[in-house]
């Protein structure tokens, strides 16, 4: 669940804004306003969106977390999303080319649980 | 709508997910004026932009085409439309490279491009831009309340809330898209918070019937602390609190049933020591938005065990939806076309459900057919000034009795237990399901004697009252369906009725209705 927006990273841009798609926030005077927490669905898209790192989502998706902002400061994860993403680099060639394994790496996965329901079924009878 | 804002389009598109930007995307290249509303902002609404979807793909090769869909209609238990599932193939097939202008197609590994998977937000980004280079005009945080209905019963509008606005909008169109997607009932399905049916409730007041609303019944595995995509989880393993490891089938009811039985019992733990060696490391490029829901915890996702939950997906990676009655994503009603999970999916995969890869091929093609489609209406009916028009919108707008306060929350949670709830949704039986069935009912008649609301409590509400509603419209499918097909397993009546293979309509506001379809609309128009 949306935890903490960094103030003095903030620049003040309000896309978190305009882009979660559930409304938590509310456009403020320096920093945007979390004003519906309970609508957040923890999609982490805020983050992916804002371009100075300066939003931190909670892992928890059912409930409000108590953080130390300072701790997070220094945890890395601020902007760890968006840099997964290469989101700033949408036209660089090649940053998605390990996106084609997501199908058989799903499949490895499901064969593998398979063949184990089968020998586990057999030596339980 | 004193303060409001009125404007006239010829096409109209509500939603803002894969389904209704391809919609846009073919409406505004034919030069209508295409208006797209959606309740949050294209781009990272939906399930699609948390997701990654992977389009049904297979080259034009006629005899291979002919042996899938042979295959398809078989595993979707005989009620599939094998000249639907032709058509969305080759459409996906051609137009899907269309988005190489905004989208950086990765490598396929031989030299050529992956076209048929795609990062959602990436996706999402692309077709947004896509769109507004087509002409189309993007209204986010637009929600609609109701349609708009004229003399003839034809759809021609909609109104709604901008809620970062605080103005009510009125807009006329002679066309209306419906992709407003599925509905999973809040269960915390990862991006599904909006898809609270609103656009089945909204198409249902104005006339409209559903079809298969009895395949809700779908869940994906994540951290019970929140739901991700299900890429790591494939070859999970997982044990009851004891440590005793739970014997499951891979896939199907059966491992629903298995690890829902154990979760009633106490908590059930996975771990992702046979996952693929190769994972591991990529994982944060290939999804990059799994991995923090575990590392934000101090969780080593590939070396712990840690606690799960199946999250409910409903209609979403089910199949109900709009019943499509003709080739052009034509609802019921005359002017209102449904594309993408707001429409039913059973055309094309049958019984079974959509996820994986036929629902991604469906809501790009019911969209790009639907926008083609209602643009030709659109363009026809411009000149024709437009004749007075009703506000279709029932519930929570006009109470019968005394206004009283609702209380949402109450009801979304009775709503998500009866409908995501493994004891109910498991183990469907006549009787589960006609106590699920009276409470729901209580409910829709709560909100229609006594909620009434503006504004964006308005919007609020009548969420809460569409869920309810669409609750209805399984349960009361699920009551007449009574055999085993599919993703809906009665436990009371297990094995398939061999007259069953005809699909389910289901309607009604405060009466509810079911019918079989007695024959498809291809037989009927011959």
């Amino acid at each position: 669940m949306i935890a903490h927006i960094f103030d003095d990273l903030c620049n003040g841009c309000n896309s978190c804004v305009t882009i979660c798609p559930t409304h938590v926030f509310d456009a403020g005077n320096s920093a945007p306003v979390i004003a519906r927490p309970d609508q957040c669905q923890t999609c982490y898209m805020c983050e992916l969106y804002c371009v100075s790192d300066a939003i931190y989502v909670g892992p928890d998706s059912h409930a409000a977390e108590i953080i130390d902002p300072e701790t997070i400061r220094a945890s890395g994860h601020l902007g760890r999303v968006r840099h997964d993403h290469g989101w700033d680099r949408p036209d660089e060639a090649g940053h998605l080319d390990h996106y084609r394994l997501l199908g058989p790496l799903l499949q490895e996965g499901g064969e593998t649980a398979a063949q184990r329901y089968r020998a586990l079924a057999t030596s339980r009878e | 709508m004193s303060d409001g804002v009125t404007v006239r389009a010829d096409v109209l598109i509500i939603g803002g997910g894969m389904a209704a930007a391809w919609a846009a995307i073919a409406a505004a290249k034919t030069g209508a004026s295409t208006i797209l509303v959606d309740k949050g902002y294209v781009g990272t609404s939906g399930v699609t932009a948390t997701a990654g979807p992977n389009h049904w793909w297979v080259p034009p090769d006629p005899v291979r085409r002919r042996e899938i869909i042979e295959r398809k209609w078989a595993d979707g238990f005989e009620l599939g439309d094998p000249a639907w599932m032709e058509r969305i193939i080759d459409i996906t097939w051609r137009t899907l490279p269309d988005l190489a202008r905004y989208y950086p197609f990765g490598s396929d590994g031989r030299g050529g491009t992956y076209y048929s998977g795609v990062r959602g937000a990436e996706y999402m980004r692309a077709l947004r831009t896509y769109a507004v280079a087509a002409g189309a005009r993007i209204l986010d945080h637009h929600p609609a309340t109701q349609l708009l209905v004229d003399q003839d019963g034809a759809v021609a509008g909609a109104c709604g809330h901008a809620r970062l606005t605080g103005q009510d909008w009125k807009i006329h169109a002679p066309a209306v898209i419906m992709a407003t997607g599925g509905c999973a009932f809040r269960s915390g399905l990862i991006g599904s918070h909006g898809n609270s049916g609103d656009g089945y409730l909204l198409a249902a007041e104005a006339g409209a019937e559903l079809s298969g609303m009895e395949f809700s019944i779908q869940y994906t595995v994540s951290p019970a602390w929140a739901s991700t995509r299900t890429l790591p989880y494939g070859a999970a393993r997982y044990y009851d609190a004891r440590g005793v490891e739970i014997i499951q089938p891979p896939r199907g009811h059966a491992h629903y049933q298995a690890l829902g039985a154990a979760l009633l019992e106490g908590p059930v733990y996975a771990d992702l020591i046979d996952a693929p060696v190769e994972l591991p490391p990529i994982l944060h490029d290939i999804q990059p938005f799994t991995p923090p829901p575990f590392v934000r915890k101090g969780i080593d996702m590939f070396k712990q065990r840690w606690p799960i939950k199946l999250f409910g997906e409903g209609t979403i990676r089910g199949n109900g939806g709009l019943r499509i009655v003709d080739d052009m994503c034509g609802t019921s009603v005359t002017g209102l076309y449904a594309a993408g999970d707001a429409a039913t999916r059973e055309l094309v995969t049958g019984a079974i459900s959509g996820g994986g890869a036929v629902n991604s091929a469906w809501a790009l093609s019911s969209g790009q057919i639907a926008g083609a489609a209602a643009a030709r209406r659109g363009l026809a009916l411009r000149g024709e000034a437009a004749g007075k028009a009703r506000m279709a919108g029932t519930v929570a707008m006009h109470p019968r009795l005394t206004e009283q306060p609702i209380d949402r929350k109450a009801i979304e949670a009775d709503v998500d237990h009866h409908m995501n709830g493994y004891q109910h949704a498991l183990w469907r039986s006549e009787g589960q399901l006609t106590q699920s069935l009276a409470l729901l009912d209580a409910h829709w008649r709560m909100i229609g004697d006594h909620g009434r609301a503006q504004g964006l409590a308005l919007v609020g509400l009548r969420e809460t009252a569409a869920m309810v509603a669409t609750a209805r419209w399984c349960t009361a499918a699920a009551l007449a369906r009574k055999e085993s097909r599919g993703v809906h397993v009665r436990v009371d009546a297990p094995g398939l009725d061999p007259g069953g293979n005809v699909r389910l309509l289901t309607g009604g506001l405060d009466q509810l209705w079911t019918r079989p379809e007695s024959r498809s609309y291809a037989e009927a128009a011959e």
